[in-house]
């Protein structure tokens, strides 16, 4: 357990990792709680209450997300922005990289934001429940096949991602190629319908479609069913390790020690619940000691609006994301998104635009300038719009050192010694929210 | 309703912009994805000192830097890395309708209506490749009937990462392209390596040189509301400062060190901002991203850009597992029609001479169909290269259906992903392959440039 101090700096790092960052004044009164007292209120966060304006488009029509495209995106992201569940919230999010779903491949709006919510109510949950209720979700079994895969004809697409990607991992000696084939047995027997103008529909499983015959699966033999199969995987003897290691990588950069997954393991395996294994993740010291990770980019913006107690006002969020490299209900596959490579030549520019979006309806108009200012004015007044970020020294030096140059260029003319100011705000803003300070905590 | 699903390449086209992510590397016993983990950090430690002296050049501007040392590699070849993501159905691609097999494999889904495959009278040309079979006519594609490797694994990103790296090797973190950069290229030129995808293929996952991820490069520009002029020009000069700062923290060095390659980027890109800036010397498939990156990287080359190695994917969606017949044709014709444009297009220009194309894919699919209308993943599968210059010639043969099948009803392997490497880095890039494939020395070297 961490037992350095818990101020205002652990908060925020807190929060940034178990949610989308401090609202003004947040990090402060989760420091008074202290570690065990913020932790208790994260876990235990009670009703959801969505606080500030509700979103809409750019137009100030209201969002219609399972409809109309990019508005799901929209949707989830003032949901991140404005909910009192930062962590419930945040998980949620863990569980769409996790067991990752395209609509891509779905088709359906609609399906997607029913398993957005399936994964919302097991965000602290059991997971072996979780996994259940996702390997019968719609938007999954259309996904992978599951509707696809009969006894007459076994499709072995879910079977093996379950395996590889949900419980177990690859490369571990944990199934053979015989298991995903046996497996894919013991998953058959989901049908749906499909009507013009209606799409998917009727969800149900069919006795008459399903493999009743002995399966072998970890070389166990028995009649297995789909609920079987999901069990086999999670009371496996490689499925604790897989989990819990998989759920600190969202939170830690760097592996835990042997002393610290032991315990998870042991955490885990009481009961298969969530809640206890991240109790233990967000108290360790590695938390709030180690490294810096990189933000999401659905989190960067999440962040930078909640920062400023702003609100979802722009449909251009999704494909802003998507620029970003994260489009929500969109992952780039089954495996999810990659966290260890979210920053490149193109995703950057994709943030700068989001930092773009949120800035135009903001932006200072330099003809209202009226006065001169020196470089250390105009970055304290565009450091208090983002309601003053913690800088690194260097980048706070090369912030001035460009406001410098930039304000030396004005010269004697007056018009340039009103307005330079006014631009130089303008641009330290965009360059305050894309630096490497506030893209990582 | 068909669908195909499953993987990495169930994108709508108009979402291709997330493209080109390895596998996450969390997950315990999966292949750490190339570029990642602590080469990377090692990338950035390293390249902080190496770009910094960078910038003490003086007077030189970075886009006139980029330039005078293309001179140099102006005339070098380009190698272009092609990717059919989610495995494409070699069965289908180059289909055995002479193979007595065939039909009884593929009840729903055997091929018909393609051209003959004049090197073997076994095989046809899926209809949707006649452009590749035209090329092919004029001894401008090299095909690769069954390209993979010795205990094929069939999980997409296990083998995808095999392939990326150019060695079975789950921990392996660098790209195969990478390595060679690494030790041929250079420290202040990220378009040596070059990601046309939206974000970088970790084919080009490098341990030391900077590397480059875009959309295409007339969409590299930037700007931000309530700024312009002089302040403009010098907020935009400032982005890559930020990336100055420097720190122990390996996330962030590395959002200082993108920064710093988005400000070189920019420069060496700022020719092609201008509309029409593009000017393709042919007609390009239209409405696909695709296309549109293979005519601005025809555009690039013929600029003299200092490129070296260039990453895309393929318009598509491969992992078939259901509704195969109706999802591939339309994949493989952009595809094939865009690649076909880009070879004329590089004709026109005159720089056809200097642009190598590999296609390739994590494995093909199962030899006998699925009951979905599909077929689940396999081993071998099928790789072209395309260009001027290439062999024209086979690499390996179809093994066929009868003999050529593994325990687990897949095509076998006759010739190996890595010793089309080590040929392509030996005869194309001039460089030994000994220093970027592991155990290079095993693998045969096929004849695949003239």
């Amino acid at each position: 357990v961490y037992r350095g101090g818990f101020d205002v700096p652990q908060a925020e790092r807190l929060l940034w990792r178990a949610g989308f960052g401090p609202r003004p004044g947040e990090a402060e009164a989760l420091a008074k709680r202290g570690l065990d007292g913020a932790v208790t209120s994260l876990l235990h966060p009670g009703r959801e209450r969505l606080v500030g304006p509700r979103p809409h488009d750019d137009k100030g029509r209201a969002l219609a997300p399972a409809d109309a495209w990019g508005h799901d995106h929209c949707w989830w992201l003032d949901r991140m922005v404005r909910t009192s569940r930062p962590l419930a919230e945040r998980m949620t999010l863990v569980w769409h990289d996790w067991f990752a779903t395209s609509n891509a491949g779905v088709g359906s709006q609609k399906k997607m934001l029913v398993q957005n919510a399936l994964f919302r109510s097991h965000a602290l949950g059991s997971f072996e429940q979780l996994l259940i209720d996702v390997t019968r979700d719609p938007a999954m079994l259309l996904w992978l096949n599951g509707v696809e895969n009969s006894k007459r004809a076994p499709n072995e697409n879910y079977a093996r991602e379950m395996m590889e990607l949900f419980t177990l991992g690859a490369n571990r000696g944990a199934y053979t190629e015989r298991d995903v084939r046996e497996q894919a047995r013991a998953l058959t027997g989901w049908r749906n319908r499909w009507k013009q103008g209606v799409g998917d529909y009727d969800f149900h499983y069919e006795p008459t479609d399903h493999d009743s015959g002995t399966k072998t699966v970890f070389r166990r033999s028995g009649r297995f069913a789909w609920r079987d199969a999901c069990r086999l995987c999670v009371s496996h003897p490689k499925h604790a390790s897989f989990f819990v290691r998989k759920l600190w990588g969202y939170f830690i950069p760097v592996p835990p020690d042997r002393t610290t997954e032991a315990a998870l393991e042991a955490a885990y395996r009481r009961g298969r619940e969530v809640r206890p294994v991240l109790e233990i993740v967000l108290r360790h010291p590695a938390l709030y000691e180690g490294p810096r990770m990189t933000k999401p980019p659905v989190v960067h913006i999440a962040g930078l609006l909640r920062r400023i107690g702003a609100g979802v006002t722009s449909d251009a969020w999704s494909w802003i994301g998507q620029l970003s490299g994260q489009q929500l209900f969109y992952p780039p596959n089954v495996a999810g998104w990659d966290d260890e490579r979210w920053l490149d030549t193109a995703t950057f520019r994709g943030r700068w635009i989001g930092v773009q979006n949120i800035l135009a309806k903001r932006q200072l108009d330099p003809a209202k300038g009226t006065a001169p200012a020196d470089a250390a004015t105009v970055l304290k007044r565009a450091l208090a719009f983002w309601n003053d970020p913690a800088l690194t020294d260097a980048t706070h030096a090369a912030l001035l050192r460009f406001a410098h140059t930039a304000l030396a260029d004005a010269g004697k003319q007056h018009w340039k010694q009103t307005q330079y100011p006014v631009l130089v705000e303008n641009a330290l803003r965009q360059l305050i929210a894309v630096s490497p300070d506030l893209q990582t905590a | 309703m068909s669908r195909i699903v499953c993987d990495e390449c169930s994108r709508a086209d108009v979402l291709r912009a997330v493209a080109g992510r390895g596998l996450p590397s969390i997950e315990p016993g999966m292949p750490t994805p190339a570029g990642t983990g602590l080469s990377r950090r090692a990338f950035v430690a390293k390249s902080l000192g190496l770009a910094l002296s960078v910038y003490g050049v003086g007077k030189l501007g970075l886009f006139e830097e980029g330039i005078a040392s293309a001179a140099s590699g102006a005339q070098g070849p380009i190698l272009v890395s092609v990717f059919l993501q989610g495995g494409a159905d070699a069965l289908s691609m180059l289909y055995p309708e002479g193979d007595p097999l065939y039909r009884k494999l593929r009840p729903r889904l055997a091929v018909s209506g393609g051209s003959a495959f004049a090197e073997d009278d076994r095989l046809r040309w899926h209809p949707a490749l006649s452009p590749l079979a035209e090329l092919h006519g004029e001894g401008k594609v090299t095909v690769l009937p069954s390209v993979g490797y010795d205990h094929p694994d069939q999980s997409h990103f296990t083998s995808r990462h095999f392939w990326e790296v150019g060695a079975t090797d789950p921990r392996l973190l660098t790209g195969w392209m990478g390595r060679y950069l690494d030790a041929a290229g250079t420290p202040d030129n990220p378009l040596q390596g070059l990601s046309l995808t939206g974000s970088l293929q970790p084919t080009l996952a490098t341990a030391k040189v900077p590397v480059a991820a875009i959309d295409g490069p007339d969409e590299y520009d930037f700007w931000a509301p309530g700024v312009w002029g002089e302040v403009e020009t010098h907020m935009l000069e400032a982005i890559g400062s930020l990336g100055s700062a420097g720190s122990r923290d390996p996330a962030f060095r590395t959002a200082s060190n993108v920064a710093r390659q988005v400000d070189t980027l920019r420069r060496q890109l700022a020719p092609f901002g201008g509309k029409n800036a593009i000017a393709p010397a042919v007609q390009y498939p239209k409405g696909d991203s695709f296309p549109r990156r293979l005519a601005g990287l025809a555009a690039m080359v013929s600029a003299g850009l200092p490129l070296r190695c260039v990453a895309l994917e393929a318009t598509g969606e491969y992992d078939t597992h259901a509704g195969q017949a109706s999802a591939l044709a339309p994949a493989l014709t952009t595809t094939a029609q865009s690649l076909f444009a880009f070879q004329r297009d590089l004709e026109a220009r005159g720089v056809a001479d200097r642009v190598l194309t590999l296609v390739w894919t994590e494995f093909g699919r199962r030899a006998r169909e699925n009951g979905s209308g599909g077929t689940d993943h396999g081993a071998a599968g099928t790789g072209f290269l395309i260009g001027s210059r290439v062999s024209g010639h086979a690499v390996g043969e179809f093994p066929g259906l009868a003999n050529g099948l593994d325990d687990d009803g897949n095509l076998k392997a006759t010739a190996d992903f890595r010793s089309v490497y080590a040929s392509l880095l030996e005869q194309w890039l001039g460089f030994d392959a000994e220093r970027v494939i592991p155990g290079a020395a095993r693998f045969a070297r096929p004849r695949l440039v003239r």
